[in-house]
């Protein structure tokens, strides 16, 4: 590593001090966009809480797209390269739940804050992070909050960016609220898939002798889990939701399953898919049901090496940090850039527990080591420390 | 005074004041410095959440608050923990001016802040707002700055979720619907066109917070209504629209116990303003009731409704403010009267 890498290492205990003191702003901030709802295909509200933003701390090219991402560029003392910090906008919470946040000397609660309101958060204020540690880059900072990235939204809304932004992206950073020392740097296959289950109006229940769409969908569940999986390349089936059923006595008509596939290989995916997809044809002919087996999203696998500078660097700073790192791949934003080419690390902001739950939490004091190593890859990045030579 | 015109040109939707850097530009302008008061007692669940959001939003990004500060009645709970963790002022009500004792109640929190506080406009916001936002604070302090003639804004809550018509109801909770609007149509209609005259968020000038005195307890937005209209007219009034308030919702006793506070409150000006006439005390002790088992019983609760005098009474406030000392009252037979330390 040479001696402006490592200089970069040296900073990071005065950034973590330095940066104590702007946590009341991101946290404000983070507040503010969490009671904003964003499910999917909504975040428009927040996009634009986002902008203003940006435009309030006279960014360029302030704006939300048709697809609703938000974007504002930091322009560079050169502005040779552009690099891209991403945060995806949506939640996983519909409008109808109570987003509202609680405060605690050294927590913060509410659904959907580490998954993604502390990394739309740090978008909202990251100039003033930067000026809190005297940050300048040569290279552009293109910051998107970023629609659609989950679930059905099959992240439409970077991949719009990365099909029409106009100057090539020489390195990206997503970011996360949970957890810090996670690094993903590469993709797995995936296919996300729905299994739905209907039977017709004029359906015979003496001839068929059918005991409706639950016990049915349950065989199929079983039948999907009889399937042999490969130990290499590491692969597997997550039944994530099942909705089926309307009361205590009454036959089910209707059953939908949603599923994913992971694999490190994209051919094992698609085999796994093609299993389903014919277990689907099987019990529409057994049962006279129509059961549908529907391609929902689906990611290519591939990444970085471990040994890619960016990704040397990221476990470097963690490293000074006095943090372990924890290599996992992701299937979120970074999937994306993957597939243009793009080297793309996703890191954690802080720790927390209950993802995905209505009291959702953070932890508030490991923030600014967060902020710390967000800076610091930023700086690395701008000085060339993570480009393959 | 037509209503309809009062309404017209004295209500405000907080976006009018969202553009922050010409808000703060038009009070540095106008020579304006603002205190924001929030009293508490028990809030701890939702405290953190206020300090932040007004200290980073309207104190370090936006300069539109001067002066912070938490005022406690005495919390069991971690509200000031909390409050000061997030880098807030916190003082306990009973150590500002000891010299005058101490009385709990939230009136008592509002009125110790004028003395503590050195803004020329003081915001008060309550601190069980779970959706808080710094539309709170600049919906109210923004047709102060803009109009020198109004001296109070109060705050309303109006955002339907859906509604079909364009014409909807607007107004208030269950005590401002069934106590307070009652009163105030049958002896002063124009506070009628107040839409939430209870509501816990106000801002206001100094030169009227030291005039008016302050019931301790649930008396005191509606003895504030009362007597800034007779010192200073409608024209001193403005609302401000802050779209929804999500808060704690009281019980039917509680809000029993917050009409009887109103209803002394209430029936002590008309005495005093020479609308109505009778002889005697009011009591002070609400007595409700409840079922145990097969039997009745009677629930009392005492609810004195104590005042405060106005502030610029108090020799304490007058002496930190550069205010020469009152004159001493002589009593009926030329006898100086002492201040009895309550």
């Amino acid at each position: 590593m040479d001696s402006n890498c490592e200089g970069i290492l040296e900073d990071l205990g005065e950034y973590v001090q330095s940066l104590e003191d702007i946590r009341e702003t991101v946290l404000s901030t983070m507040v503010m966009v969490n009671e904003i709802p964003s499910p999917t295909f909504k975040e428009r509200a927040r996009a634009h809480f986002l902008v203003d933003r940006f435009s309030e701390m006279e960014m360029l090219n302030a704006s939300v797209d048709e697809k609703d991402n938000a974007l504002g560029i930091i322009p560079g003392l050169r502005g040779d390269q552009d690099i891209l910090l991403v945060a995806h906008l949506d939640s996983l919470f519909d409008e109808t739940v109570d987003h509202t946040v609680t405060l605690e000397p050294r927590s913060a609660i509410g659904p959907g804050l580490s998954d993604n309101s502390l990394g739309v958060a740090v978008l909202g204020t990251l100039p003033l992070i930067m000026e809190r540690i005297g940050l300048k880059l040569d290279s552009n900072l293109v910051l998107l909050g970023s629609s659609r990235g989950l679930g059905k939204g099959d992240l439409e809304g970077l991949r719009f960016v990365l099909d029409n932004y106009k100057h090539p992206f020489s390195a990206a950073v997503c970011i996360e609220g949970v957890r810090i020392g996670r690094l993903s740097f590469s993709s797995v296959g995936m296919l996300r898939g729905e299994l739905t289950y209907s039977i017709p109006e004029f359906y015979d229940w003496t001839k068929f002798h059918s005991v409706g769409a639950i016990v049915d969908m349950n065989d199929m569940i079983n039948r999907i889990l009889e399937i042999p999986l490969p130990r290499k390349p590491k692969t597997t089936i997550v039944l994530g939701r099942m909705e089926a059923g309307t009361s205590y006595n009454t036959l089910p008509t209707k059953a939908r399953l949603m599923f994913e596939i992971r694999s490190e290989s994209d051919e094992v995916v698609s085999e796994l898919a093609h299993s389903i997809n014919s277990l689907a044809e099987e019990m529409t002919s057994k049962t006279g049901a129509l059961v549908q087996f529907r391609e929902i999203a689906r990611r290519k696998s591939g990444g970085t090496e471990f040994t890619h500078p960016l990704n040397t660097i990221a476990r470097e700073i963690l490293k000074h940090l006095g943090i372990k790192s924890r290599i996992t791949p992701s299937t979120s934003e970074v999937a994306a850039l993957i597939d243009k080419g793009i080297p793309a690390i996703t890191i954690g902001l802080t720790t927390g527990e209950n993802a995905g739950d209505i009291d959702e939490t953070i932890d508030i004091d490991p923030i600014a080591t967060g902020l710390a190593q967000l800076t610091a890859l930023l700086k690395a990045i701008d000085k060339g420390c993570a480009h393959e030579s | 005074m037509n209503l309809n015109d009062w309404l017209n040109n004295n209500t405000y939707h907080h976006s009018a004041f969202s553009d922050l850097k010409e808000l703060v530009q038009l009070k540095q302008d106008a020579g304006l410095s603002i205190s924001l008061c929030i009293p508490t007692l028990n809030e701890e669940r939702t405290i953190g959440k206020e300090v932040v959001i007004f200290r980073s939003e309207l104190m370090h990004r936006h300069p539109l608050i001067d002066e912070f500060a938490v005022i406690d009645s005495g919390s069991q709970d971690r509200t000031l923990e909390v409050a000061s963790s997030f880098g807030a002022d916190t003082y306990l009500s009973s150590e500002i001016l000891p010299e005058e004792g101490f009385k709990r109640g939230k009136g008592e929190n509002l009125w110790k802040a004028i003395h503590q506080l050195k803004g020329d406009i003081i915001v008060y916001i309550d601190a069980d707002i779970k959706n808080i936002h710094p539309r709170f604070v600049y919906g109210l302090v923004g047709p102060l700055i803009t109009r020198p003639e109004v001296s109070y804004v109060k705050a309303f809550y109006d955002r339907p979720l859906a509604f079909s018509n364009s014409v909807r109801p607007s107004g208030g909770g269950r005590v401002t619907e069934i106590l307070t609007r009652p009163l105030f149509s049958l002896f002063f209609p124009e506070l009628t066109a107040i839409i939430q005259p209870l509501s816990g968020e106000y801002a206001v000038r100094r030169n009227v917070l030291e005039s008016i005195p302050f019931p301790v307890g649930y008396g005191v937005e509606t003895s504030h209504l009362l007597d800034v209209y007779r010192k200073f007219g409608m024209e001193a009034f403005a609302q401000t629209d802050l779209d929804q308030r999500v808060h704690r919702n009281q019980d039917t006793r509680s809000l029993g116990k917050m009409s009887f506070g109103i209803m002394q409150t209430f029936i002590k000006r008309l005495r005093n303003f020479g609308t109505i006439h009778f002889d005697g005390e009011m009591d002070t002790v609400l007595r409700q009731f409840q079922a145990r088992n097969d039997t009745y019983e009677t629930v009392e609760s005492d609810i004195p409704e104590y005042e405060r005098p106005p502030m610029i009474t108090i020799p304490a406030y007058r002496k930190s403010r550069g205010m020469p000392p009152l004159p001493k009252k002589r009593g009926k037979h030329g006898e100086e009267e002492k201040r009895t330390k309550r």
